[in-house]
C-alpha cells in the first residue's frame, strides 16, 4: 500500500505540492488528472524520490515503511518504478543492457522485447533518436523487466500513434495485473482477488481510459487535490467544463 | 642512407613541436638480450599476463600471426596464415631489397629527436605485409614489451596492405610489472594500397613513469580504407602522439578512433591529422576521453585540398574526478567544395542520466560506471570480432581506474 500524508513539496522556492493526501491499496490503480503545471509530474517524481523535489512537510509510506527520505535506488529496490515522459538518452548504453539492468540479472530480453514489438531497437543506444512512441514502448519494456509493485506512468500515451496505443494500453493492464474487462468479464473477479500491483497514471488526453479500467480518479489543481471520484466521470466533466470549473465544482 | 644518418644526427637534440620535452640521456640504451621464444606459452606467466592486458593472445587461437619484442630483442616472429608475412625489421633490412622502398619513406628522420633516435639507435620492430588480394580476416598481433627499468626502447614498424588485400593488426605495448620508468619510441609507417583495407588497433598498458613517443605516418591509395584505433586507459607518465595520414587516391577513406583515460599524474597529448588530397576521399577522427585527475589534450586536424572531399572531427571529453581536458579541433579547406565539420564537448556525466539508472535499481556508483562504460563503447565499424572483443575487454578493465 502507498500512503501519502499531507505532502508538501518545493522545487527551489516554488511550492509545487500543497497538503496532498493519497492512498493506493494493493491491486488498485488510480488516474491523475490536472492541467499543465498543476503538480502531476511533481507528485510522481516525489514518490520516486527525485532529489530536486524537496519534501517540506508530510510523509510517504510504502509497504509500511517511511520512504520520505529514501534515495531513488532504495525506492526502486523496494518495488517502485516509473514510466517517464521524456527520459534522457544515454550514449553507448544499449537498450538490451538497460533491460538487463532493470531485471537485475537473468532475463529473456528478446522474448520481452517481442511482446513490445521492440526487438529491432535492442542494439540501439537507449532513447537515442527514439520517437515519442518508441520511448513509451521502451519505458514499458524496462518496467516489465523491473517487475515493480507500484508503477507510476507519466502520460504513457503521449506521442504514441494509433497503431500502438492498444499495445501500450494492454501492456499497462498487464503490468498492473488487469485484464480488459470487456473481453474477460468472467475472469475479472478472480483477477481482482489476486491482484497486488498498484498503479498511478497521469493522463492528459484520456485515451488511456479506453484501455485501462482504473479504480479511482483524482484531479490536481495548483498543487492540491481538487477532486476525487470515478475516473471516467471526472474525465467527462473535464471535457465538458474544463479543469478550472471542474476543480471549483469538486471543491 | 648516409645522408639520412646525417640528417638524424643533426636532429638528435631537436625538440618535438608539441608535448613535454624529454631528456633522452636519462634513459639507458643497454639491455640484456633475450632468448628466442618458440612457443608463446613459455613466456613467464607474469610477463604473459601483462602482455595479455595489451591484447596478446598467447594461444594464438584467433590470431593470424605474432611478433613479440622484449626490450631490444625480437623474440618471436611468425605468420600462421598464407598471404601474410611478419618479419623483424632488422632481418628485413638485411635480407629483403624492397624494404628500402618503405623504410623512412613516409616518416622523416629529422622530425624531432625521437625520430632521430629511432634512426640512430634502432633496436628492432616488425614488418607486417598482406600480399596482393589476400584477405586476412583474423588479426595479426604484435607486442612491444619493456622489461628493463629505465630502458629506452626504439622500434620501427612497417605495415603494408598490398593491392586488394585485407589486414588487421592489434599492436600492444606493455611494461613488466616491476618496471616503473622507461621510454618507448616507435616509428610506424603504413602503406594501404589500391582497394586494400587495413585496421590497426594500438592498445597501451604502461606504467606510471613511462614516457611514450609514437611517430606514425600512413598513406592510403585509391579505394583503400585505413582504420586506426588507439586505446590508452592505464596510467602512463606522458604520451604525445600525432599520426599523419595522407589520402592520395580517389575514394580513399581513413577513420581514427581514440579511447583515452587520464589517471592522476598522466599526461596524454593525442590526436591525428588527415590530408584529403584526392577526389571523394573521406576522413573521420573520433575521440572519447575521460580524465579522473590526468591531463588530456585531444587534437585533430583535417585538411581538405581538393573539391568534393568530406571530413568530420569529434571529441567528447568527460571530467570525472578533477584533471584537465582540452579539445583542439582544427579544420582547413584549401578549395571550394570541401565539407569539413567538427564537434567537441567537454563536460560531466549528466545527473539526469544517473537518476534515470538509479530509478531502475542501480546505486549511484553503479549508475556512474554504467554511463562511463557506455561513453567509451564506441561502435567501430569494420573490425573483426576478436578485435572488438579485445577493445571491449580494455574498456571493461578501465572501470577500476576510472571509478
Amino acid at each position: 500500500m502507498l500512503v501519502i500524508e499531507d505532502l508538501q513539496v518545493k522545487i527551489g522556492n516554488k511550492k509545487v505540492l500543497k497538503h496532498v493526501n493519497l492512498e493506493i491499496q494493493p491491486g488498485e490503480t488510480q488516474i491523475l488528472f490536472g492541467p499543465n503545471g498543476s503538480g502531476k509530474t511533481s507528485l510522481l517524481m516525489t514518490i520516486m524520490g527525485y532529489p530536486q523535489y524537496k519534501v517540506t512537510g508530510g510523509r510517504i509510506l510504502f509497504k509500511g515503511e517511511d520512504i520520505t527520505h529514501m534515495t531513488i535506488d532504495e525506492r526502486a529496490r523496494l518495488g517502485i518504478g516509473i514510466s517517464y515522459q521524456r527520459p534522457p538518452s544515454i550514449q553507448g548504453l544499449k537498450t538490451r543492457r538497460m533491460v538487463q539492468v532493470c531485471a537485475n540479472g537473468d532475463v529473456d530480453v528478446d522474448t520481452l522485447a517481442d511482446r513490445m514489438n521492440f526487438r529491432e531497437f535492442l542494439e540501439r543506444d537507449i532513447n537515442v533518436g527514439f520517437s515519442g512512441g518508441e520511448i513509451k514502448r521502451s519505458e514499458l519494456l524496462q518496467l516489465m523487466a523491473q517487475d515493480t509493485d507500484l508503477t507510476l506512468f507519466d502520460e504513457p500515451e503521449s506521442g504514441v500513434d494509433l497503431e500502438n496505443i492498444s499495445l501500450i494500453g494492454n501492456t499497462i493492464n498487464h503490468l498492473l495485473q488487469r485484464v480488459n474487462e470487456s473481453q474477460h468479464c468472467k475472469t475479472v473477479k478472480h483477477a481482482g482477488r489476486e491482484r497486488s500491483k498498484m498503479g498511478l497514471i497521469i493522463t492528459h488526453t484520456g485515451f488511456i481510459l479506453d484501455y485501462v479500467t482504473a479504480d479511482k480518479g483524482l484531479v490536481l489543481y495548483d498543487g492540491m487535490v481538487a477532486g476525487r471520484g470515478n475516473p471516467v466521470e471526472i474525465f467527462k466533466q473535464i471535457k465538458k467544463v474544463g479543469y478550472m470549473e471542474c476543480a471549483r465544482c469538486a471543491a | 642512407m648516409r645522408s639520412l644518418d646525417d640528417m638524424a644526427y643533426k636532429a638528435k637534440d631537436k625538440k618535438a613541436a608539441i608535448g613535454p620535452d624529454i631528456d633522452l640521456d636519462s634513459y639507458s640504451l643497454e639491455s640484456a638480450t633475450h632468448a628466442n621464444v618458440k612457443n608463446l606459452k613459455t613466456i613467464p606467466k607474469e610477463d604473459r599476463e601483462r602482455m595479455t592486458l595489451a591484447g596478446l593472445d598467447a594461444s594464438e587461437k584467433e590470431r593470424a600471426g605474432t611478433y613479440v619484442q622484449r626490450d631490444a630483442t625480437a623474440v618471436h616472429s611468425g605468420s600462421n596464415v598464407d598471404g601474410m608475412e611478419i618479419i623483424p625489421i632488422k632481418k628485413a633490412l638485411e635480407e629483403i631489397d624492397w624494404i628500402r622502398d618503405y623504410y623512412w619513406k613516409l616518416a622523416s628522420v629529422d622530425t624531432d629527436k625521437y625520430t632521430a633516435r629511432a634512426r640512430l639507435d634502432l633496436q628492432d620492430g616488425y614488418v607486417i605485409r598482406a600480399l596482393p588480394g589476400k584477405k586476412i580476416t583474423l588479426p595479426a598481433q604484435a607486442c612491444l614489451y619493456l622489461e628493463k627499468e629505465g630502458f629506452n626502447q626504439n622500434v620501427h614498424n612497417i605495415i603494408i596492405a598490398e593491392e586488394g588485400s585485407e589486414l588487421h593488426i592489434i599492436s600492444g605495448c606493455a611494461s613488466a610489472s616491476h618496471v616503473t620508468r622507461g621510454l618507448h619510441v616507435g616509428i610506424s609507417e603504413f602503406y594501404v594500397k589500391k582497394d586494400a583495407k587495413l585496421s590497426f588497433t594500438m592498445i597501451h598498458h604502461w606504467a606510471e613513469d613511462v614516457v611514450v613517443r609514437p611517430r606514425s605516418v600512413g598513406i592510403v591509395e585509391k579505394g583503400g580504407l585505413f582504420l586506426s584505433n588507439y586505446i590508452s586507459m592505464k596510467p602512463v607518465k606522458s604520451v604525445q602522439s600525432y599520426p599523419t595520414i595522407y589520402l592520395v587516391g580517389k575514394g580513399a577513406v581513413a577513420r581514427s578512433y581514440s579511447l583515452l583515460v587520464g589517471s592522476p599524474g598522466s599526461e596524454l597529448d593525442v590526436g591525428g591529422r588527415i590530408y584529403l588530397q584526392a577526389k571523394d576521399t573521406r576522413a573521420e577522427i573520433i575521440a572519447r576521453a575521460i580524465t579522473n585527475g590526468g591531463n588530456i589534450m585531444s587534437r585533430g586536424d583535417i585538411i581538405g585540398e581538393v573539391p568534393g572531399v568530406r571530413g568530420h572531427l569529434e571529441c567528447h571529453g568527460l571530467i570525472l574526478n578533477g584533471g584537465i581536458m582540452q579539445a583542439i579541433p582544427e579544420l582547413k579547406g584549401l578549395v571550394d567544395g570541401v565539407e569539413l565539420s567538427h564537434e567537441a564537448a567537454v563536460g560531466k556525466i549528466a545527473q539526469e542520466e544517473i537518476l534515470y539508472l538509479m530509478s531502475r535499481g542501480l546505486t549511484e556508483e553503479e549508475a556512474t560506471a554504467t554511463i562511463v562504460r557506455g561513453f567509451l563503447s564506441v561502435d567501430i565499424p569494420g573490425l573483426p570480432a576478436p578485435l572488438k572483443a579485445e577493445i571491449d575487454r580494455a574498456v571493461e578493465l578501465s572501470q577500476k581506474d576510472v571509478m
